[in-house]
C-alpha cells in the first residue's frame, strides 16, 4: 500500500495551509536540497562520494544464488558479496544467512544485549518532513521540558534501573538550542552511565561542547540516502540539506565522540539501496576513524498521529531480518540496535542472531515517564508522541525475556573517560 | 609439579589458566571459576561502573584474584585513568592494559601499551599488557616495569588460534617474565599447545562463552593447559616426520 503522507489540520490558517500545499505541489518552491544554510560547517571529506558511487550503481537484480553462496562461504565478507546478500536473490538462503550472522555476533559480542531507553525533552520541530508526527504542520501538544522537569524524568527512569540514556528532541534550534541539550546532558551524567544524542546535526565545535557536558554517542538518520527522494520527503526546513545530514557523524567523531550510529528509514525509498548505503557509511567511516565505535539501527516506518495509515511498504519482517543479517555478516564489529518499533515477537528472535541492542521502557512522547511506569495519573501537560511503538514492555520484562532466551542483559558497560 | 609456581609480581598462583568474565551470563561465573581450577579471573573496569543488582564485582567468588582491565581506554591516558578507577573501585593492583584505537579487530596499540605501563608500575601496580606480539616492545615493557607479558594469539573473539606461534615462540626464548597467551584460543588443543611452547598461562574468554556447555568447557580447558604444562616441563620427544630414522645419517662417517 503507498504512503499518502499529505494530512491537513483543521487548525492551520488559510495562509499556512496554501504554503503547505505549495511546498508538496510545487518543487521549484522548495529550497535547494543540497546547497548548505548560512552557519552550516562545510568539511572535506571523501566518505560520501565513496558510499555514492557504489549505491548509485548498486542492481540487486543482477546477482543470483551462486553469488549468495559464494558470499556465504568467504571467510571475509567484501562489498561485493554484502550486494549479494542484500539482493532478492539471497531470500531463500535467510537461514543459512541467520545461521552465519549468529556465529559473528557470538564471536564479537558473546552472548550479550545491552539496553537502553529513550528520553524526549521537547517535540518542537522547524521542518516539515512528511512521514514524523513532529512535523511543524502536524496539529500536535507540543512541550519542551524545563531542566526540573528533565531532572524528574530522569529520575523515574532512573529508578527503573535504566543504566543509558538516549536523549532527543524534535529539530528546532529555536526551541531546543545546544545550551539546553548541553544541560541536559549534565544532569544525564547524574543518573545515567552512559548518555547518547539524537538530535538536529550540528557543527564539530557544538558536538565538543556537547562531549564536554557528557554525552559520548551521537545518532543520526539519514533517512534517505537517495537525495532525490529525500527532497520530496524533507520540504522545509534545515533538515532538507541532505549533505550536512550525511557528514553529521564524522563532525561528531572530530568532535571527541566516542560512537555515532547511522540508519536508513526503511521504506521511504529503495530499502535494499538504503541498507548498502547505511552499512557503507558506517564501512567508509571506520577506515578513517579506526577507533569509533559504530552502531546501525534499522527503523521502518510507523503510523503518527493524524496519520495511521503510514507502513514500512514493501520491508516486511523477513526482508528486516535479511538486512540485518547481511549487516551482521559484513560489518561483524559493529552494534545493531532494533527500536520498540518492531514488535515483542520480532526482537525476541532478533537478537539471537544479529541484535545487539534493544530499548525498553519507552515512550516517544514527552514528559510522560511517570505516568506510563507508575500508571498515576498526571494533570500537568505532556507532549505527544513522534511515531506509534510497537513493543511495550518495561526494564523489567525486557530483561526478564532476555535472560530467559539464555543471553545476558546487560545494563552498562562504558565508562566515561 | 607440585612446586610448579606461576609467579606474578611476587604472586604465586597453581592455576594457569586465566578466566575472562565478559560476554556470557554473570551466573555463570561460578561455575566457570570451580571447573576452570582458576584462580585469576579477569572483568572490565567498564562493566563493573554499574549500580548494586547487575554489579559483576557480586558474581566474582570469594579467594579469585581479580584482574580487572582497561578495555575501552584509546590511549595510555585513559588506561591510567581506569587503572586508578579500578583500584578505586577495590578491585586490587592487579590491572591487565587493554588500549585499542582499532573497532574492528580490536588489535592493541603497542606504543601507548608502553607508556601506561610505566606510569603505573611507578604506581605501585601489577601491570600485566595486553600486546600484539614484538619482541622490541616486548622488552620495552620489561624495562617499563611489566610483570608479565601477554601477546594475542589471533585478533581477539576469533577463535583462530595460534596464529602468531613463532612470535611468540621468540617472546617465550627471549624473555624472562611470565608469557602468557591471551585473545584468539578457541580450543582446549590450541592451549595445550601454547602451553607445550612454554607459555607460562592461558588467558581465554569467547572460547568459553560460546560453548555449548561452558562449565565443561571450562573442565576442558583446564586440563589442556595442565596437559601442555607437563608436556613443557618433560621436555617434548624428537618428532619423527618421516618414518625411523638411522641415527646420525649425516655424520656417521665421523665414527672411529
Amino acid at each position: 500500500m503507498d504512503n499518502q503522507f499529505f494530512v491537513d489540520s483543521e487548525y492551520l490558517s488559510p495562509e499556512v495551509l496554501a504554503k503547505k500545499h505549495r511546498l508538496e505541489s510545487d518543487p521549484g518552491f522548495r529550497k535547494n536540497h543540497m546547497e548548505y544554510m548560512p552557519g552550516m560547517e562545510i568539511i572535506e571529506s571523501d566518505v560520501c562520494n565513496n558510499v555514492l558511487t557504489h549505491m548509485n550503481s548498486y542492481d540487486p537484480s543482477v546477482y543470483t544464488k551462486k553469488d549468495v553462496v559464494a558470499a556465504l562461504e568467504h571467510t571475509t565478507c567484501t562489498i561485493e558479496d554484502f550486494k549479494a546478500l542484500l539482493s532478492p536473490a539471497a531470500e531463500p538462503f535467510l537461514e543459512q544467512m541467520a545461521e552465519r550472522a549468529r556465529l559473528e555476533t557470538s564471536k564479537h559480542f558473546g552472548n550479550t544485549v545491552y539496553l537502553f531507553t529513550p528520553i524526549y525533552i521537547a517535540n518542537y520541530c522547524e521542518n516539515y518532513c512528511v512521514y514524523c508526527g513532529f512535523n511543524c504542520y502536524n496539529h500536535i501538544n507540543r512541550m519542551k521540558l524545563s531542566m526540573e522537569q528533565i531532572e524528574h524524568e530522569m529520575r523515574v527512569i532512573s529508578d527503573s534501573g535504566m543504566e543509558e540514556i538516549l536523549i532527543l528532541t524534535g529539530e528546532s534550534r529555536g526551541q531546543s538550542d545546544v545550551k539546553y541539550i548541553g544541560e541536559a546532558c549534565k544532569l544525564a551524567r547524574k543518573y545515567f552511565r552512559m548518555v547518547g544524542l539524537e538530535i538536529y546535526p550540528v557543527n564539530t565545535d557544538e558536538y565538543a561542547y556537547l562531549h564536554e557536558c557528557g554525552a559520548d554517542y551521537v545518532t543520526v538518520f539519514q533517512e534517505t540516502y537517495d537525495s532525490d527522494k529525500y527532497e520530496t520527503l524533507h520540504l522545509l526546513g534545515h533538515k532538507r540539506v541532505w549533505p550536512y545530514r550525511f557528514d553529521a557523524q564524522e563532525r561528531a567523531l572530530r568532535g571527541g565522540m566516542r560512537g555515532v550510529a547511522f540508519s536508513a528509514l526503511l521504506g521511504l525509498s529503495d530499502f535494499r539501496k538504503d541498507a548498502l548505503a547505511s552499512a557503507l557509511h558506517v564501512y567508509f567511516l571506520q577506515r578513517k576513524y579506526p577507533q569509533a565505535e559504530m552502531s546501525l539501527s534499522c527503523p521502518r516506518l510507523r503510523p503518527i498521529i493524524n496519520n495511521d495509515k503510514i507502513n514500512p511498504m514493501d520491508v516486511s519482517e523477513k526482508k528486516l531480518c535479511q538486512v540485518l543479517c547481511a549487516y551482521r555478516i559484513f560489518l561483524p564489529f559493529v552494534g545493531i540496535t532494533v527500536s520498540s518499533r518492531e514488535s515483542a515477537k520480532f526482537r525476541n528472535g532478533i537478537v539471537k542472531i544479529a541484535a545487539t541492542k534493544v530499548s525498553a521502557g519507552v515512550s516517544t512522547g514527552v514528559g510522560d515517564h511517570e505516568s506510563k511506569y507508575t500508571g498515576k495519573e498526571d494533570d500537568s501537560m505532556q507532549g505527544d508522541e513522534q511515531f506509534e511503538i510497537n513493543d511495550n514492555r518495561s526494564l523489567d520484562n525486557m530483561y526478564k525475556d532476555i535472560a530467559d532466551e539464555g543471553l545476558q542483559p546487560v545494563l552498562n558497560d562504558y565508562l566515561y573517560v | 609439579m607440585d612446586n610448579d609456581k606461576l609467579i606474578i609480581g611476587g604472586h604465586e598462583f597453581n592455576s594457569r589458566f586465566i578466566l575472562g568474565s565478559g560476554k556470557y551470563s554473570m551466573k555463570l561465573i561460578d561455575a566457570a571459576v570451580k571447573y576452570a581450577g582458576a584462580e585469576i579471573i579477569t572483568l572490565a573496569v567498564r562493566r563493573a561502573n554499574t549500580k548494586d543488582q547487575e554489579n559483576i564485582l557480586d558474581y566474582i567468588p570469594n579467594g579469585v584474584t581479580l584482574l580487572p582491565n582497561t578495555s575501552g581506554a584509546r590511549n595510555a591516558q585513559e588506561a591510567v585513568r581506569i587503572a586508578r578507577l579500578a583500584r578505586e573501585l577495590g578491585c586490587g593492583d592487579f590491572v591487565k592494559i587493554e588500549i585499542m584505537r582499532d573497532s574492528k579487530y580490536l588489535l592493541p596499540d603497542n606504543t601507548e601499551t608502553i607508556k601506561a605501563t610505566e606510569i603505573l608500575s611507578k604506581e605501585g601496580f601489577v601491570v600485566m599488557p595486553y600486546m600484539y606480539p614484538d619482541l622490541n616492545v616486548a622488552r620495552d615493557l620489561v624495562n617499563a616495569g611489566a610483570a608479565s607479558i601477554m601477546p594475542l594469539a589471533s585478533p581477539i573473539g576469533s577463535n583462530k588460534g595460534l596464529a602468531t606461534k613463532e612470535f611468540i615462540q621468540i617472546l617465550i626464548d627471549e624473555i624472562d617474565l611470565p608469557i602468557i597467551v591471551d585473545a584468539g584460543i578457541g580450543r582446549p588443543s590450541q592451549a595445550c599447545e601454547a602451553m607445550e611452547m612454554g607459555a607460562a598461562a592461558i588467558m581465554a574468554n569467547t572460547a568459553l562463552a560460546t560453548a555449548g556447555d561452558l562449565p565443561m568447557m571450562a573442565s576442558a580447558f583446564c586440563s589442556a593447559i595442565e596437559a601442555g604444562r607437563q608436556a613443557y616441563l618433560s621436555g617434548l620427544g624428537r618428532v619423527l616426520t618421516r618414518g625411523a630414522s638411522a641415527s646420525d645419517p649425516l655424520t656417521g662417517f665421523l665414527r672411529d
